[in-house]
């Protein structure tokens, strides 16, 4: 007799393992650069345009604390953000004055040095991670066969459709997971191409002996003040990538997710109409 | 009255969740922090930023300069708002009249300089940003003395590998003092400033002088300098780590980031 009429499983190639490597890595450098960051922030928990700024000058972001009240200010609008952002608890349950929480920061408590010392030594494997990765990806067509947004997809019908889809919650192609819908690779490519070359560079701008180097990054991020607000919004943006990355794992299959991103082979269902006419 | 305690309780075991978790990670992370061998591994990207820096700038380019309108209204003071020791506060009693600039060490022509002679030498004067290490920058116009010129005349000996700079004031309990290679010591915008914003430098940026090193971070730039001391060997000076939150704080010694 025939198998029961299931659906029939393929196992397709999914990602290279160059992608896997990086994509791990990049997960685990990236969380401990971002929260590192957080340290380093809470030593000047201001953020300013142009070429200077200090306690004297307008900060256009404050996360600070009136001792009884934790608060974020961005312009002339003010949030309470007690017990989270600008005054907590930490673990023993003491009130600290500090920009982010101790559980969001590296180390724990406040210490800029450390901090400094973990941020930059990571960079600098999370700068050679990204070039190795993108040169990997060039050889190997993940580029140009996965994350280049092909002609038809740019057409508004197109786009639209995958809105409506992504609204639906259902990404892309059920039956045919092993391509990448518009969004994801837009916010791929956005990610890859635009946010983390803005970080490294936005980074490097903020070196005064870069500064003499290179002082064309300061034209280009309008200062080295510029260059530090716009990397915080940039680490901001990662973060958000993160969480809405996480979610799509979530809702679009985890397991089968998660698994091609280990073993670099996916799951795909083979369409159900043709399951149907096989029983 | 259960729904609130049940919030309660709910809200008070999600926090200690995400406590929970996170102390797991940041454990972890604070014991690697801990953990000598992995600090001197983190360590070593200093090195390595030093490296890259010197080889992607050649030893004499300059930081940044600006315009007169670039200035900061306010220049953040920051670190010690005066000299502390009393042969400071004695001159700084007579508007640093007999004050002189001792500079000593591997220099084959030792030499105390008064701040007339130090005036009286050709002067740079440039406008430049101040970084401190916390994240701030200020800008304002330094005019003061090359270092170079100084050490030329004071003729600097050939195993000299840096230059230590002693500071007239205490932060905290111990006093300042900072330490640059011979790079940044030749550096034609390395200078012992004596004036700012077209003033005579005032006491609480460093007066009488003060160094500044424009490739590097604020706490290089040491404030109330007394003493200048050529060396080869950084170890045998205070905590000997070449510096006041070297030695302190385990800031990294080059502080070009």
């Amino acid at each position: 007799m025939e198998a029961a009429p299931e659906i029939a499983q393929q196992m397709v190639k999914r990602h290279a393992l160059s992608t896997r490597i990086w994509h791990w890595l990049n997960a685990f450098v990236a969380m401990i650069l971002l929260m590192s960051g957080l340290m380093i922030f809470n030593a000047h928990p201001q953020l300013y345009w142009g070429d200077f700024g200090s306690r004297e000058d307008y900060a256009w972001l404050q996360i600070d604390d009136t001792r009884t009240t934790g608060f974020v200010r961005i312009g002339s609008t003010s949030v309470e953000t007690t017990g989270v952002l600008g005054l907590s608890l930490d673990a023993k349950e003491n009130v600290r004055r500090v920009a982010f929480p101790g559980w969001a920061t590296i180390p724990t408590g406040y210490d800029l040095a450390a901090a400094r010392r973990w941020h930059f030594a990571f960079a600098w494997i999370f700068a050679l991670g990204l070039t190795a990765f993108m040169f990997m990806s060039l050889v190997n067509g993940h580029i140009r066969k996965d994350l280049h947004v092909r002609r038809a997809e740019w057409s508004p019908r197109a786009l639209w459709t995958d809105i409506k889809n992504h609204a639906r919650l259902r990404f892309g192609d059920d039956n045919d997971s092993s391509h990448y819908n518009i969004m994801q690779k837009f916010s791929y490519i956005g990610v890859i191409f635009l946010l983390f070359p803005l970080l490294i560079l936005t980074g490097i701008t903020m070196s005064p002996a870069m500064n003499a180097a290179w002082p064309w990054l300061l034209d280009i991020f309008g200062g080295r003040q510029s260059a530090r607000s716009l990397h915080f919004v940039a680490a901001a943006l990662l973060t958000l990538f993160v969480v809405v990355h996480l979610i799509m794992v979530l809702l679009s299959g985890p397991i089968n997710g998660i698994w091609s991103m280990i073993t670099g082979r996916h799951v795909t269902k083979s369409k159900p109409e043709i399951a149907g006419d096989l029983a | 009255m259960t729904d609130g305690r049940k919030l309660l309780r709910r809200r008070e075991l999600l926090r200690s969740a995400a406590l929970g978790s996170s102390a797991l990670v940041l454990g972890g992370c604070d014991a690697m922090n801990e953990n000598a061998t992995f600090r001197s591994a983190l360590r070593g990207a200093e090195r390595l930023n030093q490296l890259t820096h010197r080889s992607l700038a050649d030893r004499a380019t300059l930081a940044p300069e600006f315009a007169l309108s670039d200035i900061s209204p306010l220049f953040k003071t920051n670190g010690s708002l005066t000299g502390t020791s009393t042969e400071y506060l004695a001159h700084l009693q007579t508007n640093f009249a007999d004050w002189r600039l001792r500079i000593d060490g591997m220099v084959a022509n030792p030499m105390d300089i008064g701040l007339d002679r130090l005036r009286a030498m050709p002067a740079r004067t440039q406008i430049t940003r101040h970084d401190c290490v916390e994240g701030w920058s200020a800008i304002a116009q330094w005019h003061g003395t090359p270092l170079r010129l100084l050490l030329q005349q004071a003729q600097l000996s050939p195993r000299a590998k840096y230059i230590v700079f002693h500071c007239a004031d205490n932060y905290g309990a111990r006093p300042y003092y900072e330490s640059i290679d011979l790079i940044d010591a030749f550096h034609p915008q390395t200078i012992l400033a004596w004036g700012m914003n077209g003033e005579t430098l005032p006491v609480k940026y460093g007066a009488p002088v003060r160094l500044r090193v424009e490739r590097q971070l604020g706490y290089k730039q040491a404030k109330y300098v007394m003493r200048i001391e050529a060396t080869d060997d950084l170890s045998k000076f205070h905590g000997g780590k070449g510096g006041y939150w070297e030695d302190i704080g385990d800031y990294e010694w080059y502080a070009g980031i």
